[in-house]
């Protein structure tokens, strides 16, 4: 199994959404909120400049990279600011240093909350993202799913219906 | 929001841009007003009328994951066009292949869904119990007792024929009350197929192959494969995993409205047509039918364990992950039995 920007996403908010789209089982097209993302992410910032790009590092896509100032710009529709939002932008950033780019900085956008989020990556970092991949592996490898967590996140979830569908 | 289009009207249909255009023509070949339906709108096509369509079309719906279900003039339902796999997952394909092939797992899932249908029928039956509770008629009552029994004998059976039989039993039992609940008005006379031999079983078979189509659809949407099936022996015809779980929902979307509309007055014996062989519904009435069906699947329950309201469609989509999960080792399937 190939971590990517996704997955450690999912890491740090549910083992089981993680495990389910690890192994194919999405249901992301049902979601309204995923789309309502989508959208964002399209119309959020119009006048995003030239020098952004786009760009695949080892099956991860970084929607708008700046390569001249080294900053990886992530956009986000939540109204509160993540962990696993950081944690998927300091994959990138792990990424970047992999493939030899040293010193990028991350940059979240919250355009709902009007407030953007730096982050970095520390050399004592990398050991954090490795056991993170690490964690992704044996997650995903697993023959069986996790347990939900029963937290009232789980609501916004595009996996609720599926996870919570059962008779009394 | 994406709903099912029924298309009752002979004509064209087209991609116009990134629309679907439809041209009635009618029978002198004159072409009528054109129709442009966003393609973001529709979730499913049913082709009742003589529908013109290239395949830049077929091409187009696919592309948008849009099932198109044909029915013939005698309203059967002839096959469909499934748009390509969008969903498709290794894991769950191995282990529902899996539950297949093996026979302890196979058979579990089939009890499953029969105790599921049963209890369905039950539901209906014991609602019709109390409105007939004036009258001097012991069927019902008789009948759900017969079925309970039969019922019990479920979790006995160890292989699907066996399993079978018991609810060809509950089927025939369930069917030989419908005189008492429309009687008056319609007669049963045994259940006929291929073709109906009489208007309510016309009905019964028109009213089945929706909710077939309509679990058929759902399926697609998730990540199941419909060809492998528990109850149904497997490719035997159609994709029987569509008819798995189309015998939970059959009684009580099908049957409940038949009953709802021929107590209404909505559907009468003057809506039908005696054909060679066979009966068949007349158009108007089965516009009338397909409307009645298409406003239930809208209709909303309050889901218990979701703490929200779903439709009677996604209670279906709600199988089908019980299903998968069931598959998957998450949590045992237990089928949805109604309780109102």
């Amino acid at each position: 199994m190939h971590a990517n920007a996704t997955l450690v996403n999912y890491l740090h908010l549910c083992h089981r959404k993680l495990w389910l789209h690890a192994n194919q089982i999405r249901m992301e097209h049902t979601s309204e909120a995923v789309a309502e993302g989508k959208q964002l992410h399209e119309h959020a910032y119009p006048q995003r400049a030239e020098r952004y790009r786009e760009i695949i590092l080892d099956g991860s896509k970084i929607d708008f990279y700046d390569p001249y100032d080294k900053v990886v710009h992530e956009i986000k529709k939540s109204d509160k600011l993540e962990h696993s939002h950081m944690a998927q932008v300091q994959f990138y950033l792990y990424l970047l240093r992999r493939n030899g780019i040293e010193g990028a900085t991350g940059l979240i956008e919250y355009p709902k909350l009007r407030q953007t989020q730096t982050v970095r990556l520390d050399d004592d970092d990398v050991p954090v993202v490795e056991a993170w991949v690490a964690d992704i592996e044996r997650i995903v490898s697993s023959d069986q799913c996790p347990e939900r967590i029963a937290k009232s996140k789980c609501r916004s979830c595009s996996y609720f219906d599926f996870c919570y569908a059962e008779e009394e | 929001m994406k709903q099912p289009k029924y298309l009752f009207n002979a004509g064209r249909m087209s991609r116009h841009d990134n629309t679907l255009k439809f041209t009635p023509v009618d029978e002198e070949g004159n072409e009528g007003q054109s129709r442009h339906l966003p393609i973001e709108q529709v979730s499913e096509l049913y082709v009742f009328g003589s529908l013109d369509a290239n395949s830049a079309l077929y091409n187009f719906l696919g592309q948008h994951g849009v099932s198109v279900h044909f029915f013939n003039y005698y309203e059967h339902y002839t096959g469909s066009f499934m748009a390509r796999e969008y969903l498709l997952a290794g894991k769950m394909q191995v282990e529902q292949t899996k539950a297949y092939l093996s026979a302890k797992k196979r058979i579990v899932v089939a009890q499953r869904l029969i105790e599921g249908a049963a209890a369905n029928i039950l539901r209906v039956l014991k609602y019709h119990t109390n409105r007939n509770a004036g009258r001097r008629d012991e069927s019902i009552p008789t009948a759900i007792a017969v079925i309970e029994q039969l019922l019990m004998s479920v979790p006995g059976t160890n292989d699907v024929p066996m399993l079978m039989g018991i609810e060809g039993n509950i089927r025939q039992t369930y069917y030989s009350t419908f005189d008492t609940i429309v009687g008056e008005t319609f007669c049963m006379d045994g259940r006929s197929k291929r073709p109906p031999q009489n208007e309510l079983n016309a009905l019964i078979s028109f009213g089945n192959m929706l909710c077939y189509t309509a679990c058929l659809s759902t399926i697609y949407h998730t990540q199941l494969n419909p060809t492998i099936s528990f109850l149904h022996e497997p490719g035997a015809r159609r994709y029987s995993l569509a008819l798995d779980i189309a015998e939970i929902f059959k009684p009580i979307l099908v049957d409940r409205l038949i009953f709802r509309m021929i107590n209404k007055r909505q559907l009468q014996p003057s809506d039908f047509r005696a054909e060679i062989g066979g009966c068949v519904m007349k158009e108007a009435a089965r516009k009338r039918f397909v409307q009645g069906f298409d406003e239930l699947m809208k209709e909303t329950i309050k889901h218990r364990s979701l703490g929200r309201s779903v439709s009677y469609r996604h209670l279906i989509k709600l199988e089908c992950y019980k299903l998968q999960k069931h598959l998957l080792g998450v949590e045992e399937y237990r089928p949805f039995k109604a309780w109102w």
